[in-house]
């Protein structure tokens, strides 16, 4: 280090000013949330029944959700990998759109589907008398729209990265490309499926837009942790902070969780 | 049952055009240059490119997909599954074909045995040697009795001093083995010591194929004869005296005529500074292009008419003190010489 700071001399202003600009601004926020909170009241108020119902909602919505994600994701991200499909960049993009979409507009394409006029919600209502929006079920199904793409990302990159030789060697072993998935080529991308899948989680989880209008807003149903926040900033802001830090405290723990070893071996 | 295969394979600058013949228990080498299209014989034979047709006896392999050949494959780099032990590995295609695990366990276990790896059952590859790594590959392709053993440059991953000892090996494991197998290899030793018989590939087609001792004896080709290290000539004999199509002649021992090949090794090559007195039949003048040294010997390039390789002693090196650009004379023996018709 010493060497290299005498060769190239020293770091420029320019760059380090608006860098730590921007890390205080990245930090400061986080910082604020702890400084303001009712640290006094928060034992109490996380054991109230209202955080608590919002929470195990919050947590058992998004688990399902990537349950679903993972059902669905991986086999899809497995497609764009290594299946010879015509047109394979122009699906990867598609696939990306939710990504990028503003999850409330999210919503409102889901309510144009699923809802109980939408194009496939008519018949889902119609055969089978199920109905999506404004249920617990529609919270995950709008859970998942908005984070199935981070899952597919991070599995694709990692088959990709994948050497496939490896698949080769199992054919040749006379393993079928069904047994090859499961024995060989899942394992080799371990860590990125468990990036994919713990990033979908906490997106998942942290999900607003697409939740609210699809799902709407009704306690102990689809009162996600989110939606809380926002309703009880209005009406009790110290209740708001203490959901946050619940929610912050979530995040950091996944991202402990992630650790390096899983977001090195997804990219 | 004889395992005929004929491989085409053609692809933008590069068209692969060969046919195989294996016996049963016979080990062929395929010998060729980077490029020739080695490997994807063998990928087109495992069906892991198309453009191989395979009969063996009465049945034919068209349109069998790769993981319903009975094959055997050990790839350059072994390719073992890392989160697996060395057992499942071995396991693996016996599992794969529908063996349970039990079953599928105890022959793996054999194999590792037989390989000389009891006790590594439990190993993952990262924790293996080469060598040891190269031998779970092998027992992985044997341990569901293919009826053809594929083997992509088995020994090029390892270091000098354990190919030694797992060529031998192999050669052994080889030798019990009761299919075909097919080695594909850039090294002339390793074809010499594994291989009953030698086909050398050059460009996609085959130039020439025998047993190795008909192959160093009577390389037809310029790669051929360099790469096991012998001069080699075109040329027209008339009695003891052929006349080089790149200009210049030798006089040779045994009286021939017409097109001929003309081939003798390094070693059989004189270096003087003088023209020696009384000079011999075979001697002109030649000039120093390269030097190469190896471990006992070096090989000096000379150019002249026509060029030649010459292997001389470290003594004579330091004689003579060989360098690029030096003019020397040039003797060769004329019993040392062998002629053969192209």
């Amino acid at each position: 280090m010493t060497t290299e700071r005498a060769t190239r001399g020293r770091l420029p202003v320019v760059l380090v000013l608006p860098a730590l600009l921007g890390l205080a601004f990245l930090l400061l926020p986080m910082v604020g949330l702890l400084v303001r909170a009712p640290w006094r009241t928060l034992p109490a108020r996380l054991v109230g029944a209202e955080v608590g119902e919002a929470l195990r909602l919050s947590l058992v919505c998004a688990s399902l959700a990537t349950v679903v994600c993972l059902v669905l994701g991986v086999p899809l991200a497995w497609l764009l990998a290594r299946g010879d499909l015509p047109g394979r960049g122009v699906l990867r993009a598609l696939v990306t759109v939710p990504l990028v979409l503003p999850p409330v507009v999210g919503g409102v394409a889901l309510l144009l589907v699923l809802g109980r006029r939408g194009l496939v919600g008519q018949h889902l209502d119609a055969w089978f008398g199920v109905s999506l929006p404004f249920t617990t079920a529609g919270v995950v199904v709008a859970e998942a729209f908005v984070a199935m793409p981070f899952l597919v990302i991070s599995v694709e990159g990692a088959l990709r990265a994948a050497d496939p030789r490896f698949e080769e060697a199992a054919a040749t072993l006379g393993a079928s490309r069904w047994l090859t998935f499961r024995r060989v080529t899942l394992p080799s991308v371990l860590p990125g499926l468990v990036a994919g899948t713990v990033l979908c989680w906490a997106r998942a989880l942290g999900e607003f837009g697409a939740t609210i209008t699809f799902a709407g807003n009704f306690p102990g149903e689809t009162t996600t942790m989110p939606l809380a926040v926002y309703l009880a900033l209005e009406t009790d802001p110290d209740a708001a902070i203490v959901l946050s830090i619940v929610l912050l405290v979530v995040s950091v723990g996944v991202l402990a969780g992630l650790r390096d070893r899983w977001i090195r071996g997804a990219t | 049952m004889t395992l005929d295969a004929s491989i085409r394979v053609s692809r933008a600058n590069f068209s692969l055009d060969v046919d195989l013949t294996i016996a049963p228990g016979e080990v062929v080498a395929l010998l060729g240059p980077n490029g020739a299209g080695k490997t994807t014989a063998l990928r087109a034979l495992a069906g892991l490119v198309p453009g191989a047709r395979v009969r063996v006896g009465e049945s034919t392999w068209d349109g069998l997909p790769v993981e319903r050949r009975p094959i055997g494959v050990v790839f350059q780099d072994y390719l073992l599954f890392a989160h697996m032990t060395a057992l499942d590995n071995v396991a693996f295609g016996l599992r794969a074909r529908g063996t349970a695990k039990a079953a599928a366990n105890a022959t793996a276990a054999t194999w590792l045995d037989r390989v000389g790896l009891a006790g590594f059952e439990r190993a993952k590859p990262r924790t293996l040697s080469g060598g040891q790594a190269q031998r779970v590959a092998l027992a992985r392709a044997l341990a569901t009795a293919p009826q053809l053993l594929l083997l992509d440059e088995p020994l090029a991953a390892l270091d000098a001093s354990t190919r030694l000892k797992v060529r031998a090996d192999l050669g052994r494991h080889l030798r019990d083995y009761p299919g075909h197998t097919l080695l594909v290899t850039h090294d002339p030793l390793d074809a010499m010591v594994l291989a009953d018989r030698i086909v050398i590939l050059e460009d996609g087609r085959v130039v020439q194929q025998g047993t190795p001792a008909e192959v160093v004896r009577r390389p037809r080709t310029d790669y051929v004869a360099h790469l096991v290290g012998l001069n080699l000539y075109r040329g027209t004999a008339h009695g003891t005296e052929v006349s080089i199509v790149d200009g210049g002649s030798l006089t040779v021992a045994e009286p021939a005529t017409g097109s001929v090949h003309v081939v003798f090794p390094p070693t059989a090559v004189g270096l003087y500074p003088e023209k020696p007195a009384g000079s011999p039949r075979n001697t002109w003048p030649v000039t120093v292009s390269g030097i190469e040294r190896h471990a006992h010997t070096t090989r000096v390039h000379l150019d002249g008419t026509p060029p030649v390789f010459a292997d001389v002693t470290t003594a004579t090196m330091a004689d003579l003190r060989l360098e690029p650009g030096d003019r020397l004379w040039a003797v060769l023996k004329a019993t040392e010489v062998h002629t053969y018709p192209s």
